[in-house]
């Protein structure tokens, strides 16, 4: 018995000690050092509009329908790029619901960016990705939907992979990861370029080319460099 | 397969030997209750003042049956401890979204799930638990569940180690130090390298986004009371409702997910886990993650040789366990990349491989590599859904898993495992020659084998037992989400993570049922505890040994005739257990993709 209350002793004090060193003080120190160091990080790489409307993150990524704007891939996560309910389809490599899915998305992709019948349609335009928030889409995915945009905003198709290309980051290192264009981040920078905006007030014009001489190297889901400007300090085009 | 797929490959090979001797020397001193580190001006008062409040005198040692006394009820507190935090969250703070307590059952699985480190998940993060339940209640557990499964290890190790002694280290001693000099400096670090790629670490409400392009959703019209407007063949009248809004979840990731990775615990802070894109958002987050999920058991296997003077020993396991997981990563690799034939008869591109349950800028590559890691560790962390991937990428995981997760395995757990089967490797080698079998000086006596064999059938009788129940069930069945041979494999694959405390999931399984709930947290006590004391069994009968000289006869337990004996035991032993179930789960399923059939 004696024994047991010596144990027991240890056991309480140490689940106490622990919780207050390593939920307490130790998630705290990286919550300061985080806001410190890394604040537009820390707070999840926020976009925000002239106005200080938080427009969305760059790394979380958003539902497109229209035509001008490069969509993004399926999204398992709630109604579709849910950010508080994150998830992917879990429909496995022979279920009847997942081959009609991708289906109904081949035919849909074939239609909108005017490819034939034959021609195959890049994996993750048709796929869910695993949280339902990806914010990327691969080169080849921007590529066949890129005459598309042009046409619906009168741009060239070179001034629009233009675009894809400088929102494309390469793998880390040259083999880390994947190329990736960035839905989001793309779109945004579609929005600036398209010209006979009037209304736009002069306040942002300024902002906008301010994003346009850094080349669009606003830390978005990049470590904050000195001299770049970071998120909370950016503004993006209006609003459509 | 592509080039880059094999340069980082390479890379993290070269990564994960360059880490092991230093980690390796570093677990020496921690494990050592009079080891110095640098880190002791700052830490030593802390250790010191804990011990006080413990009432532990950290030089007196524990004999096996008293050091796993210790570690039992540790749990046990611990886990009410969780527990009860996770059914009061409500009346505790860091709630901005105000979540309600967990029901009883979710939380009892919950709280087994993260003590017994599983970190098997019934629940979606970001829409259940406050900041504080994640925080505190379960991160609590990934620091200790991590410490528990390395105090053990260390203590399994000192049993090979010492020779005529009856105790294996203090419980407490070892618990405290881990968590202070190892866990904690390593997390700090890496938990603030996490946020300088994107990990997001705040207390915020969730954000509210106003969304660049608006969109319309098809929602059913609603009378003033609540209830839906039918027409009149009966359907539900549909209104459209304008979409302009998205709500980001936010919370203190970066903290929870270092500790998650390196104490191979595997939690999500979010429902997609590390394939959420803030809490895994570039590949060198999901690289750095990947090393640390490995770290530290590539690391006990140096300490393991460091420890029994036999350092050709601990490189040899080690390379036992890197042929397995060279293995695994090549096949989930080929399959993922080769990718599912009818799809690509839709008109998907066939290079591209499988992406169905992938993020873009992880790829094929990054999304085999990280679930056979996850695997091979007790890790259970995903940066892609397992249960989408093709029926031979799906097969590597699930196999990890049934194998023990002895490549590498949990920190501590993973040795433990692996020094059961040299154990088994010895004595069908000291069969095989005729002698009384031997490991490193000690004889294996039939006390010995029984421990171990013990402990790998309680593991093969809770996964096959507890499926073979849920697959004839109502209650088994009403949780899936595929239908034919898949469905099968997400019932094996949700009991083999529970037992082999993995974590991970074919996450279609809707398991937050009270069956579910109730079984899977049976499994993953059985899997935890009932693993953990015939180890310790073995580990002071192991101490007590004489040791004898080595002699002519003596079986070498190092070099290439030990690792293929070794790599022979674990695959024979593993195949002969779990080949019929996979038959005709993930293998026939194959199969019938290649012939198209669907369900």
């Amino acid at each position: 018995m004696k024994e047991f209350l010596a144990e027991l002793r240890g056991a309480v004090f140490a689940t106490f000690v622990l919780a207050v060193v390593c939920c307490g003080i130790y998630p705290l120190v990286v919550f300061g050092l985080a806001q410190v160091l890394f604040p537009a990080l820390a707070n999840g790489s926020l976009i925000m509009d002239a106005g200080g409307t938080v427009r969305g993150s760059g790394l979380i990524g958003q539902a497109f329908a229209s035509a001008k704007y490069f969509h993004s891939r399926p999204s398992a996560a709630g109604i579709g790029y849910d950010a508080s309910n994150s998830g992917g389809s879990n429909l496995g490599p022979t279920s009847k619901v997942l081959y009609q899915e991708i289906q109904e998305r081949v035919a849909a992709s074939r239609a909108e960016n005017g490819l034939s019948v034959s021609d195959p349609v890049p994996a993750d335009a048709v796929t869910a990705s695993a949280s339902g928030l990806d914010p990327d889409i691969s080169p080849r995915n921007a590529e066949i939907q890129a005459p598309r945009v042009a046409k619906a905003r009168g741009l060239a198709i070179e001034q629009v992979l233009k675009l894809v290309r400088a929102n494309t980051r390469p793998p880390g290192l040259g083999f880390l990861g994947a190329p990736r264009v960035n839905v989001l981040r793309l779109n945004l920078a579609l929005d600036i370029a398209v010209p006979g905006e009037q209304t736009r007030p002069s306040h942002q014009r300024g902002c906008i080319e301010n994003m346009a001489r850094s080349g669009h190297k606003i830390a978005l889901d990049a470590p904050a460099v000195a001299g770049l400007p970071t998120l909370h300090d950016s503004c993006i085009g209006p609003a459509k | 397969m592509h080039t880059s797929g094999w340069i980082e490959l390479a890379f993290f090979v070269g990564a994960l030997v360059l880490i092991t001797k230093p980690m390796g020397l570093y677990l020496m001193r921690v494990l050592d209750a009079k080891g110095k580190t640098r880190l002791d001006p700052l830490l030593k008062p802390l250790e010191r003042l804990t011990y006080r409040l413990m009432g532990v005198k950290p030089d007196e040692e524990q004999d096996w049956k008293r050091y796993t006394f210790a570690m039992l009820l540790f749990s046990l507190v611990s886990c009410l401890f969780t527990y009860a935090i996770l059914r009061l969250q409500l009346l505790l703070p860091l709630n901005p979204q105000r979540f309600g307590p967990m029901p009883p059952d979710l939380a009892f699985n919950t709280a087994v799930s993260f003590t017994s480190n599983t970190n098997w998940q019934n629940y979606g993060g970001e829409s259940t638990l406050s900041y504080f339940s994640q925080m505190v209640g379960l991160a609590f557990q990934n620091f200790v569940s991590a410490g528990v499964g390395i105090a053990l290890a260390a203590a399994l190790v000192r049993g090979i180690a010492r020779h005529s002694s009856r105790t294996l280290g203090n419980f407490w001693v070892d618990l405290v130090r881990t968590a202070y000099y190892l866990l904690l400096p390593i997390c700090l670090v890496f938990a603030v390298f996490l946020v300088s790629q994107g990990m997001i670490q705040n207390f915020n409400p969730y954000t509210k986004a106003r969304l660049i392009e608006p969109y319309q959703l098809p929602v059913e019209k609603k009378d003033d009371k609540g209830g839906t407007v039918l027409d009149a063949s009966g359907r539900p009248v549909m209104d459209e409702q304008t979409v302009n809004e998205q709500i980001i979840a936010q919370g203190p990731v970066a903290s929870q997910v270092a500790i998650k990775m390196l104490g191979t615990n595997g939690g999500g802070f979010f429902n997609a886990n590390a394939s959420h894109p803030f809490e895994n958002p570039t590949p060198l987050s999901n690289f750095i993650q990947m090393l640390a999920i490995l770290s530290i058991g590539s690391g006990l296997t140096y300490y393991l040789g460091r420890m029994v003077k036999n350092q050709k020993h601990g490189w040899s396991v080690w390379s036992a366990m890197v042929v397995l997981f060279l293995a695994g990563v090549l096949l989930a690799w080929w399959a993922e990349s080769t990718g599912n034939p009818i799809h690509q008869r839709l008109g998907v591109v066939a290079s591209d491989g499988n992406m169905e349950g992938k993020e873009v800028r992880f790829g094929i590559f990054n999304s085999a590599l990280f679930a056979t890691i996850t695997t091979d560790a007790s890790c259970g962390a995903v940066n892609s859904m397992l249960d989408s991937f093709t029926p031979l990428g799906g097969f590597v995981p699930l196999f990890n898993i049934q194998l023990g997760e002895i490549i590498f395995g949990g920190v501590g757990a993973g040795l433990y495992g692996m020094i059961v089967f040299v154990v088994l490797a010895v004595f069908i080698a000291g069969l095989m020659v005729g002698r009384t079998p031997e490991y490193l000086g000690k004889k294996i006596q039939a006390y010995d084998v029984k421990m171990a064999m013990l402990a790998l059938l309680v593991l093969c009788l809770s996964i096959l037992g507890f499926s073979a129940w849920a697959a004839v069930s109502q209650w088994g069945l009403a949780g899936l989400n595929n239908s034919g041979p898949h469905g099968l494999s997400e019932i094996l694959y949700a009991y083999s993570s529970g037992t082999g405390n993995n974590g991970s999931a074919f996450a279609g399984l809707a398991g937050n049922t009270p069956w579910y709930n109730t079984t899977l947290g049976l499994a993953m006590l059985i899997g935890r505890f009932l693993m953990m004391v015939p180890i310790m069994a073995l580990a002071g009968s192991l101490a007590r040994k004489k040791v004898a000289p080595a002699s002519s006869g003596t079986f070498p337990v190092s070099g290439g005739t030990f690792i293929a004996l070794l790599l022979g035991t674990v695959l024979l032993i593993g195949a002969l257990s779990f080949l019929p179930a996979l038959a005709l789960g993930p293998i026939v399923e194959h199969f019938l993709m290649i012939h198209g059939r669907l369900f």
